[in-house]
């Protein structure tokens, strides 16, 4: 029993966000979108360079070999600066889900080599992020998974209120042609678990940018940060996000056991980190005053990327069912915290 | 990262297990805050823990204990609240001054009490809150008045749990003349001592859950003095670090509170609205993401680390989540939320209305929610003090 990240796993998560950090400030955000690019080419050139799109492909296909919990803590640091591009549907969903098939096509070589993306959509999800730039989409059609290609498939744009979620309705017919293989399962609780780390660093930001914000600003003659209501609300916010990212990092962990318990775990993980960074994104809107539902204030780049990815990859609603189902169909008590003991 | 027990850790579990169920009375003892009676049955029991070598399985073998490390605690408690074993009477003692008396204390102090505290014959209160000073602790008036190799206490202290019936108390007193953080020094003294006297104080349900302590002219000796003379504050901080950091309350304590909602709520859910489902569910997920939080620290902690001001996240999370469920449990009985355990419609409700009533006390006692908000605010935010 050891819940703790390993040496190498907090420096490759360390290095990633530094990088993110440095280069996707709200600045740079705001650039972005003055220049209307799908993403900033330069930044998402050393996100490849740095490995982080091939963590979680086996070493014989060129990935690193790496697995769930090395991923988790770099998907934090994505929501943590609320990045435009693509890294962790890609690198998280459709990497292994490439790497995975029987045959893909070669999809996952022109990923890893080529600099390809290909955009993945959650069974039943009404819309395709990123499908523009990508080379194919991978798609459900039950629990097919089909993957087209450009000439197979009509895109429409729909605006999102995240100005840097990219997202289109696809026109497509599932054929014998498309289907690549069966089993979306697993993609579904990676995609969920990594929208859970994102919603957990995204709730971090809004909470870091209202303390900043709430030393700097004065009223009564004193900074309103230090009186209590505006204290306690910022503490309340993050209690939350303490006792959402372990169980975020257990799901991680516990991913591969795929289980009821396991998958439980990942729904408690994406109800846990989409509460928290719901309270924090609204507690920081609080704190920010007037100020907080202004345009000119950075906040609501990360307050609309927690409303989009609280439902993305299966709503509280659905999650919570499965949770229902997981205390109904397996014991409960003292000792059986963990899946592996299930 | 590896959430799965080894074989060392299986076999702890294993043989845990068959003590508890060998040795777990079958039914509950009687309450150790009403009677004297209720009282020695649980001292009993910390008698026959410590026999077994299970009083306290984190503390040294020459203390009794069997020096292990924390996460064989956590497997520990679970087994214990898994097994419904009794609540421990001396919890002030064995998991707030032992630690605090391993960090800081004597070589003769550690010999003198602890191994006694093990073994239950020195049952612990403790007598830091006093009538003019609850969350502002720092206002402590109660005095220390060395006299030679002795001080001289005089003062008033208050809620003290199990003060009623318990040997000993470790309070906080300040050298006369002395403000606020500095000159307090804190100083052990028996509960039967001349100059104490005890006042018991009735909780809503009648129970005499704590008390009042007055010292008038109480002599201890200076080698009852725990840590350096004036250093009080620094020790008792330590103190409360060990109380809302993990030893207080066990994450089994919540997870098995919610086995037994999930049975409360199988038994009626015939009857109940399905949204009392997620309401369970949410008491399930918020006993097992305490669970994991807790074992992160405790993986933290075997490696090397300390506990910070996230020690106050933990007091807030497991009080709130503890009325929640409690509450659950309430709304699912309805109308019968309300007997009392004596009434005959009750008989099958099990304590429910007991635990509600504790429940209520979990945001104020180990230091208010309010003052814990005050501190990840401050310490963990960084924002200004007022």
């Amino acid at each position: 029993m050891q819940f703790a990240f390993t040496e190498d796993q907090l420096a490759i998560s360390q290095a990633a966000r530094e990088m993110l950090v440095d280069t996707c400030t709200p600045v740079d955000l705001r650039k972005l979108l003055e220049r209307g690019d799908p993403r900033d080419d330069a930044r998402w050139r050393t996100v490849q360079e740095m490995g982080l799109v091939g963590m979680l492909a086996p070493e014989d296909k060129g990935g690193l070999g790496m697995n769930e919990t090395d991923f988790v803590g770099i998907a934090e640091a994505a929501g943590y600066v609320a990045l435009p591009e693509p890294l962790v549907e890609l690198a998280g969903v459709a990497v292994p889900l490439l790497a995975g098939l029987e045959d893909d096509r070669g999809w996952l070589e022109r990923v890893l080599n080529d600099g390809a993306t290909v955009a993945v959509a959650a069974p039943g999800a009404p819309f395709v992020a990123d499908a523009d730039t990508a080379g194919a989409l991978l798609l459900a059609d039950g629990d097919n998974i089909h993957l087209i290609t450009s000439n197979g498939f009509a895109l429409e744009r729909q605006q999102s209120a995240d100005p840097f979620r990219r997202l289109f309705a696809v026109d497509w017919s599932p054929s014998a042609d498309t289907k690549i293989g069966s089993g979306w399962s697993r993609s579904a609780d990676r995609g969920a678990l990594f929208a859970a780390a994102e919603l957990v660093g995204l709730g971090q930001r809004c909470i870091d940018m209202a303390v900043a914000y709430a030393k700097d600003r004065n009223q009564f003659g004193k900074p309103i940060g230090s009186y209590q209501a505006v204290k306690h609300l910022l503490a309340t916010a993050q209690v939350k996000i303490e006792f959402a990212r372990p169980v975020v990092h257990a799901a991680a962990a516990e991913l591969q056991i795929d289980s009821v318990a396991s998958r439980a775990r990942i729904s408690h993980a994406k109800i846990a980190a989409a509460e928290a960074a719901d309270l924090a994104a609204r507690t920081a809107v609080q704190v920010h005053g007037a100020m907080g539902i202004t345009w000119e204030v950075d906040l609501h780049f990360f307050l609309k990327r927690v409303l989009a990815l609280r439902n993305a990859w299966g709503t509280p609603a659905r999650h919570r069912a499965r949770v229902i189902e997981r205390i109904q169909v397996l014991p409960t008590g003292p000792d059986l915290t963990f899946a592996s003991v299930q | 990262m590896k959430l799965d027990y080894n074989d060392q850790q299986r076999a702890f579990r294993a043989e845990v297990r068959a003590w508890m169920e060998a040795n777990v009375p079958s039914g509950p003892l009687p309450s150790f805050d009403l009677t004297r009676e209720g009282f020695e049955a649980h001292r009993e029991w910390e008698r026959k823990l410590n026999d077994g070598r299970w009083g306290m399985v984190t503390w040294p073998e020459e203390l009794g204990g069997r020096g292990l490390d924390l996460i064989r605690w956590l497997i520990f408690e679970e087994e214990y609240y898994r097994a419904n074993a009794p609540v421990r009477v001396n919890q002030n003692g064995i998991f707030l001054l032992g630690p605090t008396m391993m960090e800081f204390g004597t070589d003769e102090q550690k010999a003198r009490f602890l191994p006694r505290m093990a073994a239950g014959d020195d049952i612990w209160a403790q007598a830091w809150s006093e009538p003019g000073a609850g969350s502002d602790l720092a206002g402590v008036r109660s005095t220390a008045t060395r006299d030679g190799e002795h001080y001289i206490l005089n003062g008033q202290k208050i809620w003290s749990s199990r003060a009623t019936f318990a040997d000993w108390a470790f309070g906080l007193f300040r050298e006369p003349g002395s403000e606020r953080h500095r000159g307090m020094s804190l100083v052990l003294f028996r509960l039967d001592a001349p100059g104490v006297s005890v006042r018991p104080i009735e909780r809503m349900d009648g129970e005499k859950v704590f008390a009042e302590i007055f010292l008038d002219n109480v002599r201890v000796p200076v080698a009852d003095r725990l840590g350096e003379e004036g250093q009080g504050w620094h020790v008792c901080m330590a103190t409360a670090g060990f109380e809302r950091g993990l030893l207080l309350r066990s994450p089994a304590r919540y997870q098995e509170a919610v086995r037994k909602l999930v049975a409360l709520y199988d038994a009626n859910k015939d009857i109940l609205p399905a949204s009392f489902a997620e309401r369970v569910a949410q008491s399930w997920m918020d006993a097992d993401a305490y669970a994991l939080a807790i074992y992160a620290m405790a993986s933290r902690l075997v490696a090397g680390g300390t506990i910070g001001p996230e020690a106050s996240t933990n007091k807030i999370f497991w009080s709130e989540l503890d009325i929640g469920l409690a509450q659950t449990a309430m709304d699912i009985l309805g109308e019968r939320a309300e007997l009392m355990p004596s009434a005959s419609m009750a008989a099958d409700i099990g304590e429910w209305l007991q635990y509600y009533i504790f429940a209520l006390a979990g945001p104020i006692y180990a230091g208010s929610n309010e003052i814990q908000r005050n501190i990840i605010a401050e310490r963990m935010l960084g924002l200004p003090r007022a």
